[in-house]
């Protein structure tokens, strides 16, 4: 093969490569990928369908952690977990290897355009994703006190949501990585990370905030109540959720947004 | 032509508008060592990071083996290896993976990669350190490094930032006769550099460039020839009265570019100096001549001459 021609299968292998070197760096750290993954789920699953549910009526958090809770909240936790590993794969280190290292220098100088760059990153987190959010299936069969048992009756919607909401997380890490500045991330799990979780039907299904319409309308803007509702679709159908077809639709719309205003970010950092 | 530079102009806006590069036109043919001259803010860097595909021009063309950089960086990057002026070494894999990867992004299959890497890795004496992580390394090893690695995938151009900056006189040797290595090999090398003496030994031509623009080009010797092959002769006097007469006889002596009057006494530039000690020795003798001092032709006077400024203020 000649350099000086131009060959498609070049890029490829180019993106292979890509991918090659993050797994590399992840089967480095293997065990701080899954801890950093699966403590929070496992933290949450223990305590509000574990512990509270054997506290007895006596308590009134009982209620709140009854059996059924935990059905609610097995895609509400797959939905933060695709979240925060999007974020962790994606927005840490992108905005360390723009820093002052410039590390970033000898990936963008790979013979592939630079947006194909920026997807690999993408699809390298929500590879995390998908497996931080598929881990969360057995821990909500093991711990609860009532095993919950995840409940999909149609596959292709299952995985079509699965890898749809974990591009959509990768693509907000692009956003955040190539937007903000090192030292201002930390803040930003506070300010963005935190609230759009919280609000983001991950506790509760959508259909439920009935009563209070001007938060039910409100959460609409937040990309997080398409994953969960998404999965609670795809994974517990019998708890009420949207319909597919504008779940699909806001997270194609989400994704491709956020996507293309990452992009923007990451070019603008490497190309000056 | 492998590398040809077109009215290449870039200007930088932000709060403050910067004209980086302005206008610069420049050749290289294939195998040679180009050097590019120039103090800091020259126009040197962003010059390289337009041909590397990392900065886009305000205008002009670069092409590398007729391929333009803007229009078709990826094929480009295929083309070229860059050595940046700052250690950019991926942190997260040992030395011998920094290359291993390199090579797997340009398509090598996994045994050639491993082959490839291994025999950089001898050839720049790094093979001890193949398991160590780039923090670990001194700057002189890390450059090793990264020179390896930006030839690993054998391209034709090799871009060199400001290669020898921050290194020890040891390893900027040893960086010395790895780009005279490479150049045996057959690649087109250029350089950035604000030593005199790099640029001196190892480039086959040179570009002196200042405030953006190109101000000589040639090869070192000729440019030592046709612009500045002066002597300066500094002369330290006890007596300073009367001293124009002196300098306007002086101005008018054949091969005598210019005569001034200086703090401690005067200075004479010559394009020749044949024949002029005697006379000059004799001339100062009336005003208490307490030293003379004499510097030769180099790239060093031919820069001052250029841009009125000592390169490395």
């Amino acid at each position: 093969m000649n350099k000086f021609e131009l060959h498609p299968g070049i890029y490829v292998k180019a993106f292979l490569g890509l991918l090659l070197r993050d797994l590399r760096v992840l089967t480095r750290e293997f065990l701080p990928f899954l801890l950093r993954v699966g403590m929070q789920p496992l933290l949450f699953l223990f305590v509000f369908t574990f512990i509270l549910p054997r506290m007895g009526n006596g308590n009134p958090m009982a209620v709140g952690g009854g059996t059924d809770f935990g059905t609610i909240l097995l895609p509400g936790l797959m939905a933060v977990a695709i979240m925060f590993s999007g974020i962790a794969a994606v927005a840490l280190p992108l905005s360390s290897e723009f820093g002052i290292t410039r590390e970033i220098d000898d990936r963008v100088m790979c013979p592939l355009p630079l947006w194909a760059v920026a997807l690999e990153k993408v699809c390298f987190s929500a590879m995390q994703s998908m497996v931080a959010a598929l881990l969360v299936i057995p821990m909500a069969y093991y711990v609860p006190a009532s095993p919950v048992r995840a409940d999909v009756r149609n596959w292709f919607l299952f995985l079509l949501v699965l890898v749809m909401a974990s591009l959509l997380a990768g693509s907000l890490g692009l956003v955040i990585g190539s937007t903000v500045n090192p030292k201002q991330i930390g803040l930003v799990f506070s300010i963005i990370i935190v609230p759009i979780t919280f609000l983001g039907c991950v506790y509760y299904p959508w259909a439920w905030l009935g009563k209070i319409p001007w938060l039910q309308y409100g959460v609409l803007f937040n990309p997080i109540v398409y994953i969960s509702e998404g999965l609670r679709a795809a994974v517990t159908p019998s708890i009420s959720h949207m319909p597919w077809w504008a779940i699909l639709l806001a997270l194609l719309f989400f994704t491709s947004a956020l996507a293309r205003w990452g992009l923007k970010g990451f070019l603008g950092r490497v190309l000056s | 032509m492998i590398v040809e530079i077109e009215k290449l102009t870039k200007i930088y806006e932000s709060k403050l508008r910067v004209l980086a590069v302005d206008g610069i036109d420049l050749v290289m043919k294939q195998g040679e060592i180009f050097g590019l001259l120039g103090p800091n803010g020259a126009g040197k860097t962003t010059t390289i990071s337009v041909a590397t595909t990392r900065t886009l021009p305000t205008s002009g063309t670069v092409r590398i083996a007729g391929i333009d950089v803007v229009k078709h960086p990826a094929h480009a990057r295929r083309l070229i290896g860059v050595v940046p002026q700052f250690n950019t070494l991926d942190r997260s894999l040992t030395v011998y993976e920094n290359i291993y990867f390199h090579c797997r992004y340009f398509g090598f299959s996994h045994s050639h990669a491993r082959a490839r890497s291994l025999e950089l890795l001898n050839q720049f004496m790094l093979s001890e350190r193949k398991d160590v992580y780039p923090p670990q390394l001194s700057g002189g090893l890390a450059q090793r490094v990264q020179i390896a690695r930006a030839i690993a995938h054998r391209p034709t151009v090799l871009f060199l930032d400001e290669p020898s900056a921050g290194l020890d006189p040891q390893s900027r040797m040893a960086m010395w006769s790895a780009v005279e290595g490479l150049h045996k090999e057959g690649i087109t090398v250029l350089l950035t550099t604000h030593y005199m003496e790099e640029a001196d030994s190892l480039s086959d031509r040179l570009a002196i460039i200042d405030h953006g623009r190109v101000l000589a080009l040639g090869s070192p010797d000729k440019l030592k020839q046709t612009l500045g092959a002066h002597t300066v002769f500094d002369l330290k006097l006890k007596s300073h009265e009367r001293l124009e007469p002196l300098v306007d006889k002086l101005s008018r002596h054949p091969g005598v570019t210019s005569a001034e009057i200086t703090a401690e006494g005067l200075r004479v530039i010559a394009a020749s100096s044949d024949g002029l000690l005697p006379e000059l020795v004799q001339a100062a003798a009336g005003h208490g001549l307490r030293d003379l001092q004499i510097t030769e032709p180099s790239l060093e006077t031919v820069f001052i001459q250029l841009t009125g400024r000592d390169l490395r203020e």
